[in-house]
């Protein structure tokens, strides 16, 4: 009989890739992070320099009591990935949970969850200039606005602002809540639930005391993935802020498009770093290896 | 006792329901809405009321946007879908075969895929665009040192669509396909294995005429995965592809310099390419199992 072939021979490509196109880039982006440049070239070097002009100016607060830039970014950008990732949890839960406890049939579950996965396969610029025509100036909600007599003017915030980009958000990333959940969900036991009701529970007691923590994996995968996405994202805060909302993602895209690459390593490594520490603060809360 | 399947909807069915209907109003709503505008009449424009029907804006794309080539970015993406597809299927299957087995470090090449699916978008497209960079300084310099004036000018970069693309869309496709491939042999039946193995196949026989017939849905899956995630990438693509662009780059330059409705006609048009993969993909998994069935009967 022919022997097996060696795991490593078919795990090896794979790893390859990873090791290739991720590893490599990111200890590259470290070590570009402490090089000097100018305008024509990079120079190896070991220098605080980047991260020092990160950081200009954060040692005091100004004059009048404003943030540097950075940290100005940094909570504008925590702000905005704390709305998304409350909007999205909220109703990814909710469509979880109905999907799971309220849907009886599987072939209905099958059916309702493919309709909502649908959207989620067109391009994601589409989906956001898909907003452009209802919240513009002249868009749909505004002539309804005017229509009802509700406002005199149109309503300029609805387009280009932190609303149409938390708006944005939802409309693309709830589907990554909605996914962990719904699988957490459905490997709860059912008869806990019949437990819990037999023991007397209201129904809000059973979601809060039963369900919540049992879908806690989910909720935890669902909130990583967003958490992770909003943090770095440059293109739909762009593309619906009309460019004019500032973000960690957006600073690293500008910097690069300057040529500025060791000041991006910086701010990227910066990130990385942030988004570490929200990572292990939320699976403090959550043992995942346990769960998985 | 109460009987407890009754017909009766539990408590909160409705208020849910409403909820979940809306939600999917949410999501498809705006999409209806380009959808429609993208057929606007030579009159229209970004927004509502629908001013005549005609296929203008389709004419319009076909002739151009300004300065941008369409035409070729469509190619573009489509090339390196395709090619990210084969890839991810191939990678992923093998991946797949070799967590089935004893693999030393295997938990760390699982959390290196999953840090990779996890880790913001903008910070892999940096470190591959700097990695392709410095490949180039590394190129140049090479070249001039052996005095290969000739093949130095001729030299343009290493970052292109089918290298630090490529490798940027795997970064992201791959640990799709292993999750995939994981959930796949999770509830695989290696009795099937031991039958062909007793039987005195050789381990690719099996693999061929056992495994592969039985995973080949999920194969597929993959490789649609593959191209659709491929297909509408632009954070990793954004800083690591160089002077070219793919379809999703052009279109978010576009939306900020085309103001007519070609760009909803250019949306149309790349969503109905997504759901064309996705029906493909549906016809050959519904193809798959029907031999399936007449395989057992």
């Amino acid at each position: 009989m022919a022997r097996a072939v060696p795991a490593w021979w078919q795990a090896g490509p794979f790893a390859a890739v990873f090791g290739l196109f991720f590893l490599l880039p990111l200890a590259l982006t470290l070590a570009v992070s402490f090089w000097n440049f100018n305008e024509y070239e990079l120079i190896p070097a070991f220098s605080l320099r980047n991260y020092l002009t990160v950081f200009e100016g954060c040692g005091a607060l100004g004059d009048r009591g404003n943030l540097c830039v950075t940290l100005a970014t940094y909570a504008s950008t925590l702000q905005l990935c704390a709305l998304v990732w409350a909007c999205t949890l909220a109703l990814g839960f909710t469509v979880a949970y109905f999907l799971a406890f309220h849907v009886r049939s599987p072939g209905m579950q099958t059916a309702l969850f493919v309709l909502c996965t649908v959207p989620f396969w067109t391009s994601n610029v589409i989906r956001m200039i898909s907003w452009v025509p209802l919240l513009g100036r002249n868009g749909l909600v505004n002539d309804f606005l005017m229509g009802a007599h509700l406002v005199d003017h149109p309503v300029e915030w609805l387009l280009f602002s932190r609303f149409s980009v938390v708006l944005a958000f939802v409309h693309l990333y709830t589907m990554f809540m909605i996914v962990p959940i719904f699988n957490s969900m459905m490997r709860i036991d059912r008869s806990l639930l019949e437990a819990a009701s037999d023991a007397g529970a209201s129904a809000w007691q059973a979601l809060w005391n039963v369900v919540v923590p049992l879908s806690r994996t989910g909720i935890l995968i669902g909130s990583i993935f967003v958490i992770t996405i909003v943090m770095g994202d440059f293109v739909t805060i762009g593309v619906m802020g009309g460019q004019q909302i500032a973000s960690v993602g957006k600073i690293i895209q500008v910097q690069t498009s300057y040529l500025q690459f060791p000041l991006a390593a910086a701010n990227a490594v910066i990130l990385l770093a942030v988004v570490l520490m929200i990572i292990w603060g939320l699976t403090q809360l959550v043992d995942i290896r346990r769960e998985l | 006792m109460q009987a407890r399947v009754s017909d009766a909807r539990a408590p909160g069915f409705w208020p849910l329901a409403i909820v979940f209907g809306l939600f999917v109003m949410f999501l498809y709503g705006p999409m209806l809405t380009i959808f429609v505008l993208s057929f606007q009449g030579p009159e229209g424009g970004l927004t509502f009321p629908l001013r005549g029907l005609s296929l203008h804006w389709f004419h319009a794309l076909a002739a151009g946007l300004g300065t941008v080539d369409i035409a070729a970015a469509f190619r573009r993406s489509l090339l390196l879908g395709t090619v990210v597809m084969g890839f991810t299927v191939l990678l992923s299957l093998l991946a797949g075969l070799a967590f089935r087995k004893r693999l030393r470090g295997g938990d760390a090449l699982f959390y290196v895929a999953i840090a990779s699916l996890i880790m913001p978008s903008i910070i892999v497209s940096l470190g591959i665009g700097l990695q392709f960079r410095l490949v180039d300084t590394g190129v140049k310099a090479a070249l001039s040192a052996l005095g290969a004036e000739g093949t130095l000018e001729g030299y343009g970069s290493a970052l292109g669509l089918l290298t630090s693309a490529l490798g940027a869309h795997l970064t992201w496709t791959l640990p799709f396909g292993l999750l995939i491939m994981f959930a796949v042999f999770n509830r695989f039946d290696p009795s099937y294995e031991e039958a062909a193995r007793d039987l005195g196949a050789t381990p690719w026989q099996t693999f061929l005429h056992v495994v592969l017939p039985l995973i080949g849905p999920s194969v597929v899956g993959i490789g649609m995965f593959g191209f659709t995630l491929s297909w509408d990438e632009i954070a990793r693509t954004s800083q690591a592809i160089g002077d070219v662009n793919t379809l999703p780059l052009e279109l978010q330059g576009l939306t900020s310099t085309v103001t007519t409705p070609a760009i909803y006609a250019l949306g149309t048009l790349t969503t109905v390419v997504s759901f064309l993969v996705m029906g493909v993909t549906a016809g050959l998994l519904a193809w798959l199992r029907k031999r399936q069935k007449r395989g057992r009967a």
